[in-house]
């Protein structure tokens, strides 16, 4: 036998302990991303849920303005601290669509009534279907639609005040 | 009197605000009428991965998207589909994560090949130290 394979079990164990420990010192990242990103919006029709707001269906995402289709509760706090940037978001001229999540008429209008009605539209999500149906795992979550009604982007989590500059510029080029 | 309660009351935990008022949907914790459908349906549920706590399966969690997946999962086998069909559905939203039975792709392959190249490996020194023995 060759004196150089001798090392080669020495070799596979620090090829391990490296990996192993690239695994370990590695942040982890739990954020599950939807693998919907770059394809179009799939079909859904939701009822509306707050009395004067029309629902919200796929078909409403039809060639038009890039806009925002924003996955909320009103039983979610991340929500209430996201609100004021959807108001600053709706100020600067962008339309927001949302649905909401797993709620109910009367808590989501006093959610609007507390933090404000960035909304044009406000579709009613009972069992999460369409929420699943475009690989949100949570609220809140916003997905940027460009004007063909392709999804363009996913942002996990509440959007930031500084975020907000950065969603207006991506918004403005998927024209 | 209201100084002694005061730490009482710290022991009711305030209630985590993460979960919606609704009740869980109707299939969430509800078999199929039909236990073989049932049967397929649980087969597929146990391996999905619940995307809110993420070492479990849908079938073993409590989390309300879970229940919304066991739903989701209820129906669309209640209407005919297939059980790979309803991952595949799943796999194209949310990647290869969603599924406990990671189909082959070059990401996988070590985790495929690797038992397969160390019983090769085992083979080999095996049939090396008996060689040895015989003489």
């Amino acid at each position: 036998m060759k004196r150089w394979l001798l090392w080669l079990p020495f070799l596979g164990f620090v090829l391990l302990f490296g990996i192993v420990t690239f695994g370990l010192k590695a942040p982890t990242d739990r954020t599950v991303k939807s693998a919907m990103v770059g394809k179009p919006l799939p079909d859904f029709t939701l009822p509306a849920i707050v009395p004067g707001k029309p629902g919200l269906s796929s078909a409403d995402f039809a060639p038009g303005k890039p806009r925002l289709l924003n996955v909320f509760a009103s039983w979610c706090l991340p929500c209430i601290a996201e609100a004021p940037q959807l108001m600053a978001l709706k100020q600067a001229g962008v339309e927001i669509d949302a649905v909401a999540v797993r709620d109910t008429p009367w808590a989501l209008r006093d959610f609007l009534a507390r933090n404000g009605d960035p909304y044009a539209r406000i579709g009613d999500d009972k069992q999460s279907s369409v929420q699943l149906s475009i690989g949100s795992s949570g609220v809140p979550e916003t997905f940027l639609i460009d004007a063909q009604g392709r999804i363009i982007e996913q942002h996990i989590g509440d959007i930031r005040a500084d975020d907000v500059p950065d969603i207006l510029a991506k918004l403005r080029a998927a024209r | 009197m209201k100084r002694a309660l005061l730490p009482l009351l710290l022991l009711v935990a305030g209630p985590a605000l993460a979960d919606s008022n609704l009740p869980p949907a109707a299939l969430a914790n509800t078999q199929l009428k039909d236990p073989a459908l049932e049967a397929k349906a649980r087969d597929l549920m146990y391996t999905l991965r619940c995307l809110v706590c993420q070492g479990q399966s849908i079938a073993d969690s409590d989390a309300e998207m879970a229940g919304d997946m066991r739903a989701l999962v209820r129906e669309r086998i209640a209407r005919g589909e297939s059980p790979e069909s309803v991952r595949r559905w799943l796999v194209a939203r949310y990647g290869d994560y969603v599924t406990y039975d990671p189909p082959f792709s070059w990401i996988t392959a070590p985790l495929w090949m690797a038992p397969l190249l160390m019983l090769g490996i085992g083979a080999w020194l095996a049939r090396g130290s008996f060689k040895r023995k015989k003489k």
